[in-house]
């Protein structure tokens, strides 16, 4: 046994210094800069789109929106709803499959955490911009105030606003906390002063002491346990937004797991779609393998198959219970109005999905990716359904009325892109995004299957995919 | 376990005695010969957590665990007492429906549990660890910038009772290493 030990160590022990170099060297001697460029550009671009439509909603109020009464939430909620969720698979990936010891989801961690900050930032965004006033957003928190009032704690709004903020705040230190070494492994690549500085900050003095490895553990896979529950609690609060108020079509008890697992759904379709982007621009094949699409594939598919499973118990809620709005509100959604968001959801959830019982239909980058953008546009679409045909039929005829997205609507949703785009890129351009100490200690207990891209070197790997 | 103190009093005096390695299990090997040589005042500096080296070294703190409890804890009982104290303070009745609601309370009472805990946890391991620390004698030291590479270290410090930076030397030379190097404290204001 210990014979066997040394002889595999011996032969993966360039590979330790092969991997570091890998990851480390993205950030320090940027190998595409020019694709890099175009991404920011256009990023920045986006971004500048969000600053002028939040400037106009700023000056006009939310009556540029096609808000209005009875469809007061209009698709900056569905889109909070929607950025939200995709933010939750970062965390599960990397909580949840660290606790249930999958070695293989070192490869994806970093930029699936570095995707959760920035979707929740864009979900946090949206319900402070809705807000008509939103430099009053501080009023859900419980400060003193001269009115001697305080929030109420019985709202899922207010929940809402602890679960985000605890939720980003988490999201925040699990993510730092799993950088800081391979922040300390760029301090010590670093060759030009600036960077050792800055990397050597960031790093926080870090040196892989032994004891510290030990005290870092505990408080990493607290975090992830913690992490967990919280993602579930989280999406939970969400859906309660919906299933606390007395709308047809929303007041069911299969919304918080409905909910959660339609983000997780979500959220894999957009981890793979990063994933697969950034193994071809940054020739990662040997460290994002097929093998990790493969799983990919598969967990996308487990989550789109539970998420089927609530769309089928909300048509047998619906019929079980018999009651006359919720008939009329079903109705609605298959004949209505807003049908195509219904059917559109359908399609683009649940169709191509079936693809992914082929293993070669998961194992092909371009298949998957654009599985993926279906899920996330279908995805997309059920929001908005629930939301507006939930919405726009109320009790009294009187006072049904039609939404339609505004112009402002749609640039704020496109400007919201740039939110997300422009630090994703920033970072993918100056931190490691793969967690390169993680990859070798996989590598070092054997728990990865050698595929044999693996044993490729550099070079070979670089010239066969140029 | 603590460091030295990394500011000796003068420049010649000796942070501790350093021995590179190749393998996670060479090292292994070595702090165990290390410790069954009666050193106490050791450390190993590894790229990637190696299982079941800093129990070999010794380690057995529970602090960060039960940190991340009492944030727990914490969270708990901020979270709903401050509920309850502002539902007292400002009582809304709406419909007759309680006052100090229990289950509507609860979600926010699990926000601030996992906020707290994590916040305490993290923390603990920070200060416990005594980073951040931008300086440190090691850094000073020969290839020690491949400790986050694909290099395994093993330092035995010079506050050791049986410090003896020859004697060590000699014996750390017996265990195979790459190379031994001795390491000079920090030297400047203590």
């Amino acid at each position: 046994m210990a014979q066997d030990v040394s002889i595999r160590t011996a032969s993966s022990r360039s590979r330790y210094a092969e991997i570091t170099q890998e990851v480390v060297g993205i950030p320090l001697s940027y190998p595409r800069w020019r694709n890099w460029w175009i991404c920011f550009g256009i990023a920045l671009a986006l971004l500048l789109l969000f600053f002028v439509s939040a400037g106009v909603l700023f000056w006009n109020g939310v009556g540029v929106w096609g808000n209005n009464i009875p469809v007061n939430w209009g698709i900056a909620i569905s889109n909070y709803v929607w950025w939200l969720g995709i933010g939750h698979a970062g965390t599960l990936i990397s909580a949840m499959l660290l606790l249930l010891n999958q070695p293989w989801r070192n490869a994806l961690n970093r930029f699936a955490e570095a995707m959760t900050l920035f979707a929740v930032t864009c979900a946090g965004l949206y319900p402070i911009l809705h807000l008509g006033r939103p430099w009053r957003f501080y009023w859900m928190a419980p400060y003193p105030n001269t009115m001697n009032i305080w929030p109420q704690f019985r709202s899922p709004l207010t929940w809402d606003f602890f679960a985000v903020l605890t939720y980003l705040t988490v999201s925040i230190l699990f993510w730092y906390i799993g950088t800081v070494p391979d922040l300390a492994a760029s301090r010590d690549r670093a060759r030009a002063r600036f960077w050792q500085v800055f990397y050597g900050i960031l790093a926080l003095g870090w040196r892989g002491s032994a004891i510290h490895w030990a005290r870092w553990r505990q408080a990493y896979r607290l975090t992830a346990a913690i992490a967990v529950p919280l993602v579930v609690s989280v999406h939970s609060e969400i859906s309660l937004l919906f299933a606390a108020g007395p709308i047809p079509g929303w007041n069911s008890t299969v919304f918080p797991p409905y909910f959660v697992l339609g983000a997780a759904f979500s959220g894999f379709a957009v981890v793979s779609m990063i994933a697969i982007v950034l193994r071809r621009a940054f020739y990662l094949q040997n460290l994002v393998t097929t093998r990790h699409l493969d799983l990919l594939g598969k967990l996308l598919l487990a989550t789109g198959l539970m998420t089927a499973y609530g769309y089928i118990v909300e048509i047998y809620a619906a019929y079980y219970g018999g009651e006359r709005y919720e008939m009329e509100t079903l109705w609605d959604r298959f004949t209505g109005v807003y049908a195509f968001s219904y059917w559109g959801a359908i399609a683009c959830n649940f169709v191509p999905l079936q693809l992914l019982w082929l293993r070669g239909a998961r194992t092909s980058p371009f298949l998957l990716f654009v599985i993926s953008l279906a899920v996330a546009v279908g995805m997309w679409f059920e929001r908005y359904m629930l939301l507006v045909t939930g919405l726009y039929k109320d009790y009294l005829p009187s006072s049904w009325g039609l939404y339609d997205v505004s112009i402002w609507e749609w640039t704020l949703y496109a400007g919201m892109m740039g939110v997300f785009f422009v630090p994703f890129l920033l970072l993918i351009r100056f931190l490691p995004m793969i967690s390169a100490f993680e990859v070798k200690e996989t590598l070092y207990e054997g728990k990865v299957q050698h595929s044999p891209s693996v044993e490729r070197t550099g070079a070979e790997r670089i010239s066969g995919h140029a | 376990m603590r460091e030295p103190r990394a500011y000796g009093e003068t420049l010649q005096e000796l942070y501790g005695v350093m021995a590179e390695f190749k393998s996670p299990d060479a090292l292994k090997q070595a702090v165990h010969q290390a410790r069954m040589r009666g050193y106490r005042r050791l450390d190993a500096f590894t790229p990637f957590p190696v299982e079941g080296l800093a129990e070999e070294i010794g380690f057995s703190d529970w602090r960060v665990p039960l940190a991340t409890l009492a944030g727990g804890a914490f969270g708990t009982g901020l979270g709903y007492g401050m509920q309850v104290y502002t539902n007292l303070n400002y009582p809304l009745n709406v419909g007759g429906r309680p006052i100090v609601a229990l289950s509507a309370f609860m979600l926010i009472t699990f926000e601030l549990l996992v906020l707290f805990a994590v916040v305490f946890g993290i923390g603990a391991m920070l200060i416990l660890n005594r980073l951040p620390r931008l300086h440190h004698p090691l850094f000073g030291a020969d290839r020690f910038d491949t400790a986050s590479l694909d290099r395994f270290f093993l330092v035995i410090f010079s506050d050791d009772e049986k410090f003896d930076a020859r004697h060590i030397q000699n014996f750390l030379w017996s265990l195979g290493p790459e190379r031994v190097q001795t390491v000079p404290s920090a030297g400047g204001p203590g």
